[in-house]
């Protein structure tokens, strides 16, 4: 039991994901102008994650080494167009405004990396495990950013005002910038900030430190 | 001229790095020296000239809605296959460059060699012909638009490592070192390249 919890658990803060291991950021950003597109987002990466990474340990002991790439690829571009298909059908105006980036759940290195670093050694029910936690990590960020740029970009959440606009008779005057792509750069680095400083051990150490300035020695 | 607008936008306006965020795990991983950068770079300019024309091919003749009619099949409709298979064609170009490279440009196999295997988990490549079916080119928009948006990526990631490469004598805040002084370099950046929106021949 804590050993799933572990699993669970650890991607969320200690090792996520996005801010540690670098991965996933390609799709996460450009969906997190608004919270109803993070969360789609989140779930669907989540379940993805989750499902591939059952149905590649399950054969994880049947697939020959050098083909392994096509076939994770292939399980995980199926389980993509389950979904794919799945938001047209139950969430056609989300699916629109996510375009092309439900297809890009292929590509994304999350869902590649656990399959190859974590799923391709583990018995099934400790990958799928694995596949959730790391959903989770993602969704973590995801959300955090989504929740950022809506409240203080327009002024709602899930596109119900909370901060009146000056627009609408309020008082808030909606910070633009934070509706544009860069600003979702400017909010991760800053996350990243603040993780690494609760963590001094995920610190990067700079390659060239400066040198503190000589001591003058009573010219 | 349409040709040519086509082009401008996709290198600098809708720059699929800086704009969509597409490829951002290598563009941040890839991006401390400016050869390696350079590199890489024309690894995706190959791949993705490659890739979205021939995924139009694909798209066009066998996927899309009544594609099938050459065939004696007007009525079928396969683009629901459409991710497994552009995702397999990319797989599968990359792949024969890599064979042919080794084979017949042995000096460019080595200098690409690393990259090639990286390309095909790019977002890039797939986001490129993602955005071909999702606009509906033609196959000759979608030669200029895969040149184009493999050309704007390039450039992105060479300027990328070029500040990073001045970076790193700077003196950041610990945590904020490495990792985190990428991604609000590539936001400066992205808000640079938003300077180009609105630009029009």
């Amino acid at each position: 039991m804590s050993e799933i919890k572990k699993t669970l658990t650890q991607p969320i803060v200690a090792n996520n994901p996005i801010i540690l291991q670098v991965l996933g950021i390609c799709s996460a950003l450009a969906v997190t102008s608004k919270l109803s597109t993070a969360l789609t987002m989140a779930i669907a990466l989540t379940l993805v994650t989750a499902f591939s990474n059952l149905f590649i340990s399950l054969i994880r002991e049947h697939i020959p080494g050098s083909i392994r790439i096509i076939i994770q690829m292939t399980i995980i571009s199926t389980l993509v167009i389950v979904v794919d298909q799945f938001l047209k059908a139950f969430a056609f105006e989300i699916s629109r405004e996510l375009s092309v980036f439900v297809g890009l759940i292929i590509t994304n290195c999350i869902v590649m990396g656990r399959a190859e670093a974590y799923a391709m050694s583990h018995p099934p029910v400790a990958s799928f495990w694995d596949g959730i936690g790391n959903g989770l990590g993602y969704s973590a960020i995801l959300l955090t950013v989504g929740f950022v740029r809506e409240l203080l970009g327009s002024g709602t959440l899930f596109g119900y005002p909370v901060l009146l606009t000056v627009n609408d008779g309020g008082w808030y005057v909606p910070n633009g910038l934070l509706l544009l792509p860069p600003s979702a750069f400017f909010l991760i680095g800053l996350i990243i900030w603040a993780v690494r400083t609760g963590q001094p051990k995920q610190r990067e150490t700079a390659e060239f430190r400066v040198r503190p300035a000589p001591q003058s020695e009573g010219v | 001229m349409e040709l040519l607008n086509l082009f401008i936008t996709a290198v600098f306006i809708e720059n699929l790095a800086l704009s969509f965020f597409l490829g951002m795990c290598t563009f941040l991983a890839i991006s401390k020296k400016i050869e390696t950068a350079i590199g890489l770079g024309i690894a995706v300019v190959v791949v993705q000239s490659l890739t979205v024309p021939l995924n139009n091919l694909i798209n066009h003749y066998l996927l899309a809605e009544g594609a099938l009619a050459w065939a004696g099949l007007p009525d079928v409709d396969l683009s629901f296959l459409g991710f497994l298979s552009f995702i397999g064609l990319i797989a599968a170009a990359v792949q024969v460059l890599e064979m042919f490279l080794d084979r017949y440009v042995p000096a460019l196999y080595n200098a690409l060699g690393i990259f090639l295997p990286l390309i095909t988990v790019n977002c890039a490549i797939l986001g490129g012909t993602l955005f071909m079916v999702e606009r509906d080119y033609t196959f000759a928009e979608s030669v200029v638009y895969g040149v184009g948006s493999g050309l704007g990526w390039a450039l992105a990631i060479v300027l990328m490592a070029a500040v990073r490469e001045k970076l790193k004598y700077a003196d950041i805040p610990a945590g904020l070192q490495g990792l985190g002084s990428a991604f609000m370099t590539a936001g400066l950046m992205a808000l640079g390249f938003m300077a180009f929106s609105g630009l029009k021949l």
